[in-house]
């Protein structure tokens, strides 16, 4: 074995370029075993959005609508639960719903949604993601003598008004989330999924 | 000296005899089909195709494993075209193509359940689908009125016929103790479409059919000249690099 | 850079120092023949496509479903719903034929270099068990998709053993855990071919690789490189560290060797219906058998052995035990063969002529087995000729060329009738 002439820096540079191009190869062959885990195309079917009918919801009423396995509470709001949401705001956590991570921007004003009537969250309690139930009349509760409208989750006691805003003193650290969602143009379906054109 | 290189070249040789002899015995395995010459690559032909597909045979025959989005997106259609022109029944853009046909009523109706043909192309090859569709004939004797020489005593009417037209079939002589076989088809209701517009349709719904056999044939074929290439330069470097080690070894 | 992995080097010697010169001893030191040619390729290629499958076949499960009514649709879910699941699916698939493409050729090289001989028999079994190992998950692989003809090949193959007298009606229904190759079949071959035959592989092939590096490599001249060493240093004349030389040889080769692959996965994936049947894009249906089963090509040869042999006696297990013997007797090469020279370029014009034979009854057998004669034979004969009985006196024949050429092989190195050529001291190269 001849050790004469022998080239260290061809060799140093050959061996660098082959490793340099053979790992960037096999960077772009662990792309499609990664792309394997995005959702497939039937999770985004499963997942796509959902239409809710909105035309047999009363005033007052409540339906819950499944989308992407989680439950959505779509509430038709009386002008009196609606006032009802400014005299809250002191014993509220975020009553200006400032954390942006709850609700698109649409939905970050009083009522948080886009039409006041009309409040689309997702049934999840932030705490610990029991399912809280509604309880949309203005009368003294067990929970709270005052109560003026909102959830009250089962679990762990926390409460929510009927903006799914968070009250201060439960265990859950936020409001409940509102999701992309938009108003069908015949007025008579939300769109669940998808948020209206041009907001974010 | 020269041994390696006889016994590389024989090497390579054989491959190349190997793959001759595959190649031959794919075009070979025929047994008399017409080629279809489909061009799957050719979206118009795939889009005249899955029409086809969605008016003529969608009612009886699923397409289970195909996603509407996905021919959209193949297809170079947009949801509302795919939605409004190729699913009847309610569908959303997500959803499978599945026909409305109650399978255990089409066993009864039929003799036997229309099978789903999302990989019926991947099974029986373009060549057989495509002459399948053209030979059929009337035939009283069948419950269904028809039968067809590529597929004796199929239990499916000729749902294309408005297009083709219906056509009887002319039996050679008989051999003794030998059905007697179908020398030719002869027209007597004629269709909308004329010989060469009928295979044109043919073929496309072939080619649709062969495309929702294998969706990603045709991205794979144009990824692979990239990944050829690459590895082509790869090679060449590791050449290099192997070369330049083995200069020590006499 | 460097001295980040030198002083982590020196971490890891100081807790663990048997780590470094085991390394060097399997790597840097250990010195392989500077003579291998292209027949050497075949044994770092094998594991090349063992790590393919693996890492395919892992995200393979991700998405699979292990059950009868799910598993045929799992696979085009795989197929269209799964980002990428189509390459991933024909990497798995067309790295399976390869891998027999590899094995043989692989095998092939050490049947005519002699590298089964004294001290390498180990080697040799421990190969041979790999093989069996091979043939085994492969089989269970083809099953899994659940198609018409992973049922029927099961239905098949798995009935042989029921032509064992007494115990096959019984073991045929072990195997299959019900009374058809059924989901309770389909669930313990998943767990078989995911879990079980991996590991027993990767074992075999630590075990195999560990055996070769005990007694050192063969080479093409068949001289053995230890019997001249250096006098100072104790390296062999002829050797030269297996790193770097076939490492970075064998880097080569592997991307030739991917070239290759990408060839068929991107442009010919079922390579004209040899590396995925036709009848296998049907659904599992015990009441639909195709009209022609047979296995997939790696094992033609093998079938075309348990098909050519007639029943006696009023069973058919004659031929299944032929079959297995074909198998075994590659086991026994290194007892068969009494040699003394170890590479076909020194050895006898009669042992040229039998390991020729060898490898065209392989071949023929596999025709075969694959029913390319039973095609082809109408085309020759013309149609009225009787196909069966032409193709098995082809059959026949072939199989007892391929036993005889065992037998001729202890023949004729057992009674001395081999003329061999001297044996060089030093390997030649064609420097």
């Amino acid at each position: 074995m001849a050790n004469e002439g022998v080239d260290h820096g061809r060799r140093r540079f050959l061996t660098a370029t082959t490793a340099v191009v053979g790992g960037a190869g096999a960077l772009c062959a662990a792309v499609p075993f990664i792309k394997t885990w995005e959702p497939s195309a039937r999770a985004k079917s499963a997942g796509a959005p959902v239409l809710a009918d909105i035309s047999k919801v009363e005033a007052g009423q409540m339906i819950n609508v499944k989308w992407r396995g989680m439950p959505v509470f779509i509430v038709n709001r009386t002008a009196q639960q609606i006032d009802a949401l400014k005299s809250l705001d002191a014993q509220l956590r975020d009553p200006s719903s400032s954390n942006s991570n709850q609700q698109p921007a649409y939905a970050r004003n009083e009522t948080r949604s886009i039409k006041p009537e009309w409040l689309v969250v997702v049934g999840i309690c932030t705490h610990l993601g029991c399912s809280p139930k509604f309880f949309g009349e203005l009368k003294p509760e067990p929970f709270d003598p005052q109560w003026k409208g909102g959830f009250y989750c089962p679990c762990h006691r926390s409460r929510y008004d009927l903006a799914g805003r968070v009250f201060s003193g439960v265990p859950a650290p936020a409001n409940l989330p509102v999701p992309p969602y938009k108003f069908m143009p015949d007025g008579k379906h939300i769109l669940i999924g998808v948020g209206p054109e041009g907001a974010a | 000296m020269r041994k390696p290189i006889i016994a590389a070249s024989a090497r390579i040789g054989a491959i190349l005899l190997g793959t001759l002899l595959i190649c031959g015995g794919a075009i070979a395995e025929e047994g008399g089909l017409a080629p279809a010459n489909t061009r799957v690559d050719n979206i118009a032909s795939l889009q005249r195709g899955a029409r086809l597909f969605f008016n003529y045979c969608s009612g009886c025959h699923s397409l289970k494993y195909v996603r509407y989005s996905r021919l959209a997106e193949d297809l170079q259609l947009s949801e509302e075209d795919v939605l409004s022109s190729f699913a009847f029944t309610g569908a959303k853009i997500g959803d499978l193509a599945v026909s409305n046909m109650p399978e255990a009523k089409a066993a009864d109706w039929f003799g036997k359940a229309p099978p789903d043909l999302s990989v019926e192309a991947r099974a029986k090859g373009p060549d057989w689908i495509y002459n399948y569709l053209k030979s059929f004939y009337l035939d009283e004797t069948r419950p269904v009125g028809w039968n067809n020489t590529v597929f004796p005593g199929a239990s499916m009417p000729n749902v294309l016929w408005e297009l083709q037209g219906a056509q009887r079939a002319v039996f050679a002589k008989a051999k003794p103790g030998e059905d007697a076989r179908v020398e030719k088809f002869e027209t007597t209701i004629p269709g909308r479409q004329s010989a060469a517009e009928f295979d044109e349709s043919a073929r496309d719904l072939t080619a649709f059919l062969e495309y929702v056999g294998e969706p990603a044939k045709l991205k794979r074929e144009s990824m692979g000249v990239w990944v050829i290439l690459y590895l082509g330069f790869f090679t060449f470097l590791a050449w290099l690099l192997k070369h330049e080690y083995w200069k020590d070894v006499h | 850079m460097a001295s980040v992995f030198a002083s982590i080097g020196n971490w890891i010697t100081e807790r663990a120092p048997g780590l470094m010169p085991v390394y060097r001893k399997h790597m840097t030191e250990y010195y392989a023949p500077k003579n291998f040619n292209l027949w050497y390729y075949f044994g770092s290629l094998a594991l090349l496509v063992l790590v393919n499958q693996i890492l395919t076949g892992i995200f393979l499960t991700m998405f699979y479903k292990p059950d009868a009514a799910a598993a045929f649709d799992s696979v085009e879910y795989i197929m269209r719903d799964v980002d990428w699941g189509w390459l991933i699916r024909y990497m798995h698939e067309v790295g399976a034929s390869m891998f027999f493409i590899v094995v043989y050729l692989h095998m092939f090289r050490g049947l005519m270099y002699g590298s089964y001989k004294k001290p390498r028999e180990l080697v040799w079994i421990l190969g041979m068990l790999i093989f069996l190992a091979l043939m085994a998950e492969a089989f269970m692989g083809y099953v899994l998709p659940w198609g018409n003809m992973s049922f029927w090949g099961a239905k098949v193959i798995i009935s042989l053993f029921g032509t064992i007298p007494w115990i096959g009606e019984s073991l045929v229904q072990w195997i299959m855990g019900d009374y058809n190759p059924a989901d309770a079949t389909l669930n313990r071959f998943f767990s078989l071919h995911v879990i079980a035959l991996p590991l027993v592989l990767l074992l075999l092939v630590v075990l195999h690789l560990a055996a070769l590096h005990e007694v050192g490599s063969n080479n093409p001249d068949g001289v053995e490189i230890k019997k001249k060493k250096d006098p100072v240093t104790h390296i062999p004349l002829d050797g030269i560290g297996f790193h770097p030389y076939y490492t970075v040889k064998d880097l080569f080769g592997a991307g030739f060797f991917m070239i290759i692959c990408a060839f068929i996965i991107f442009y010919q994936p079922t390579l004209g219906g040899w590396f995925l049947e036709p009848d296998n894009f049907i659904p599992a249906n015990n009441l639909l058998t195709p009209a022609d089963i047979k296995p997939v090509w790696y094992f033609t040869p093998f079938y075309a052995m348990l098909r050519m042999v007639p029943s006696y006696l009023d069973t058919a297990v004659w031929g299944v035990i032929v079959m297995f013997l074909g198998i075994f007797v590659l086991f026994l090469v290194p007892w068969l063969d009494r040699g003394m020279v170890k590479s076909v370029r020194y050895r006898g014009t009669g042992y040229k002529f039998g390991l020729v034979l060898f490898a065209l009854s392989f071949l023929m057998l596999g025709a075969v087995g694959a029913g390319v004669t039973s095609e082809q034979i109408p085309k020759w004969f013309g149609p009225d000729a009787n196909a069966t009985t032409i193709e098995n006196l082809f059959g026949r024949f072939w199989l007892l060329v391929y036993f005889a050429s065992f037998g001729g092989l202890w023949a004729y190195t057992y009674f001395g009738w081999e003329k061999t050529k001297p044996v060089p001291e030093r390997v030649t190269t064609h420097a």
